[in-house]
């Protein structure tokens, strides 16, 4: 494997050599741990572990929680409650599943800004960028679908709203919304395939996670400064990286166990807190809720989605132009879809050759307000729509396709960057000084 | 930069949003309820109380159909005692499942659903609604006085202004907290001294419905003791470790990473 020079795996014992022979697996576990990692690396770079702390959660506490879950829309509800009351642990289990949710997503979203500010998706990692974007892709949809599994009153209207999206394609929308749905309506056809794809996608995304792993082994990890690894030799390299096993094994275990203090307090103390009351109310296909809102993660592009109304002169341009096909409601479902496929076109957008906002003066604001808009959207998402909102959602809306599209390209022609230091070691050293002497060991 | 960048996102957040829509829900008083926060516990008299009223009252027309006799035994909340709940779970008649015939309760069974008056169950309704949403919609305030589902409770409860309107050949009620301001639950549902409370606190309208709103916070989740002791040792190991990781980090470190320079 290409990647920067280290020490490789050497079977010693005989067993161990025998099995090099048969199956290396032990210098792929080796090779991975021991990875040489740049040692500048800052806290933001401690999310992957936690995400993939997550995603071991979210296995473990689901199977346990299909053990007693029952995908009927005459029972649903009532199993949850079942769980709650009567299985040991059942309590728990449940409140960490709904909770690790939202722990999952947060730590995405600052693992996602973090790549999107140090330009980590920049060339040599843009197969890296694309396939994290897949699975943050697979994540909305398993979470969306594991929400309908409770069939409380927001499990059943957010499904109908969401699937309802597919009916504004022209042409195939209203048969493919009946394909996905199983029926005309959302009703136990609907619930069941949820359940199966929610458990079948986290396998679907543990893979992927593995390549992505693979990929970013395979090119180095980014760091705060952007400067790759010297890769002369392994003399060259050592000066600029530290092994993975234990610096940031420690480092990355610390920040795990501070971030799971707050998440068990949360689950212990208001596991409520982020979810929404009514779906303590069992589905029911008559009574719609006042106000259908979907969990906090999905709410930027939510109103992304309700964004673009027929008062839009750009969706009014395009309904002309095209003959009416593409109408206020089908415009919205692209401009959704569009929001997440720009970032994973970040790679070919940003036309800068530094790669680190850490040196780029002009970036540094528009990213920003690119976070800033990331919240504006998510409050806008979360509102009863009234004009101001409207308004306020249509800008923040724009501002995410104009940064992507436009500013992002502008910037790499129109900005004078800083001078980055010549290497991590430089950089490393212009911000500690040397170690007094090492620990008597 | 990344920490700048975070909490100017925050305060901008904070102090900056401007008009946003009036909150349309009711009047919700805030509570404090001998639950709340990370030590809170039950008071097993009031629950008892609370108990009380809804045997006597509430569940005229509502069910309760997710909660097992059984849990009012549970250490943490109502703690009656075994032979105590077997008595009370006789005064309910269930259908068998396996039979299909009336017979009295056993506190293996569920209480009764009951959908004659088409009023709501009340298994979980202490967590299906919502007492506190502000300020703007940002549920900012339930970091201090928690989701409010008991509150709204005792506000709905105590809220009704006596006036009544009909509407499509129903009678409405008006209702300080209630969505809309007009229910269908009759305001004279639970009036003072509705029930005689067996320790001799006086059954007063807030006094009632204060109990009945922490009975029914425990039926929504009968283990919330356990959910909070849970919590509790999670958050102390995990402090812990965090501390123990921190010095563990530190030293590994020392052996690079010198002070940070300015």
């Amino acid at each position: 494997m290409a990647g920067i020079p280290h020490d490789h795996y050497e079977p010693k014992s005989g067993f161990e050599k025998w099995l090099y022979a048969r199956l290396p697996i032990v210098g792929l576990l080796h090779s991975t741990l021991t990875i040489p990692t740049p040692k500048n690396l800052n806290w933001m770079w401690i999310w992957g572990i936690v995400l993939t702390f997550c995603l071991g959660l979210q296995i473990v506490t689901g199977i346990v929680l299909a053990m007693h879950y029952t995908p009927h829309v005459d029972l649903a509800f009532a199993s949850v409650e079942h769980i709650m009351r009567d299985v040991n642990g059942g309590v728990m289990l449940r409140y960490l599943h709904a909770n690790g949710a939202s722990l999952f997503f947060f730590a995405v979203y600052m693992h996602i800004f973090r790549g999107l500010y140090y330009g980590s998706y920049k060339s040599p990692r843009e197969v890296t960028w694309v396939i994290g974007m897949v699975i943050y892709f697979l994540m909305v949809a398993t979470a969306f679908m594991g929400y309908v599994l409770p069939w409380g009153q927001m499990s059943f209207w957010g499904a109908t709203v969401i699937t309802g999206l597919f009916s504004a394609i022209p042409g195939v929308g209203g048969a493919l919304q009946e394909w996905l749905l199983g029926g005309f309506a959302v009703g136990n056809a609907t619930l069941n395939r949820f359940f199966s794809l929610h458990y079948l996608l986290p396998f679907v995304i543990a893979g992927l996670v593995g390549l992505h792993i693979w990929a970013f082994h395979t090119t180095g990890n980014n760091n705060p400064t952007g400067v790759e690894v010297r890769r002369g030799s392994k003399e060259e390299a050592e000066k600029d990286t530290l092994p993975f096993w234990p610096y940031f094994v420690i480092k990355d275990l610390f920040a795990l166990a501070v971030i799971l203090t707050v998440f068990f307090a949360i689950v212990g103390f208001m596991p409520n807190f982020l979810g929404e009351p009514d779906n303590y109310i069992q589905a029911d296909a008559m009574k719609t809720p006042s106000h259908i809102v979907p969990e906090w993660y999905l709410l930027p592009f939510y109103a992304i989605l309700r964004s673009f109304d027929n008062t839009v002169w750009a969706v009014q341009l395009v309904q002309f132009l095209t003959f009416g096909i593409v109408d206020a409601r089908l415009f919205g479902v692209l401009a959704m879809g569009a929001a997440i496929l720009v970032m994973g076109l970040a790679p070919w957008l940003d036309t800068s050759s530094v790669r680190s906002g850490r040196y780029r003066p002009m970036f540094k604001a528009w990213f920003a307000v690119l976070c800033l808009d990331f919240v504006v959207l998510a409050w806008v998402g979360s509102q009863l729509p009234t004009p101001f909102t409207s308004w306020v959602g249509l800008i923040a809306s724009t501002y995410w396709f104009a940064y992507f599209l436009v500013i992002l390209p502008l910037l790499g022609v129109l900005e004078k960057p800083t001078l980055a230091p010549a290497t991590i070691e430089e950089d490393f050293k212009s911000h500690y000084a040397d170690p007094i002497s090492g620990p008597a060991e | 930069m990344f920490r700048k960048i975070a909490i100017g996102t925050l305060s901008a957040l904070v102090l900056g949003l401007g008009p946003v829509q009036a909150n349309e829900a009711g009047h919700i008083e805030d509570i404090a309820f001998s639950f709340e926060g990370p030590f809170g516990k039950f008071d097993e008299h009031q629950l008892q109380r609370g108990l009380q009223v809804y045997t006597e009252v509430c569940s005229a027309c509502h069910g309760m159909k997710f909660l097992r006799f059984g849990s009012l035994s549970e250490p943490g909340g109502v703690n009656l005692t075994e032979d105590a709940v077997k008595a009370y779970a006789k005064g309910f008649t269930v259908v068998d499942a396996i039979t299909g015939e009336d017979r009295e309760a056993t506190p293996a069974d569920r209480f009764p659903a009951n959908t004659g008056a088409g009023a709501p169950d009340l298994s979980v309704m202490a967590k299906a609604r919502k007492g506190f949403s502000g300020p703007h919609g940002l549920v900012v305030n339930q970091l201090v006085n928690g989701i409010g589902g008991p509150e709204y409770i005792y506000s709905m409860l105590t809220g009704f202004t006596g006036e009544t309107k009909e509407q499509a050949g129903t009678v409405l009620y008006e209702n300080k907290a209630f969505p809309g301001g007009w229910m269908s639950m009759p305001n004279e549902a639970l009036a003072a001294d509705a029930v005689t409370y067996a320790d001799g606190t006086e059954a007063s309208l807030h006094q009632m419905s204060e109990d009945v709103a922490a009975f029914l916070m425990w039926a929504s989740e009968p283990r919330m003791m356990v959910r909070k002791e849970s919590g509790m040792k999670a958050v102390l190991i995990l402090g812990l470790l965090s501390v123990l990781l921190y010095l563990t980090n530190k030293r590994l470190w020392s052996r690079v990473k010198g002070k940070k320079l300015a």
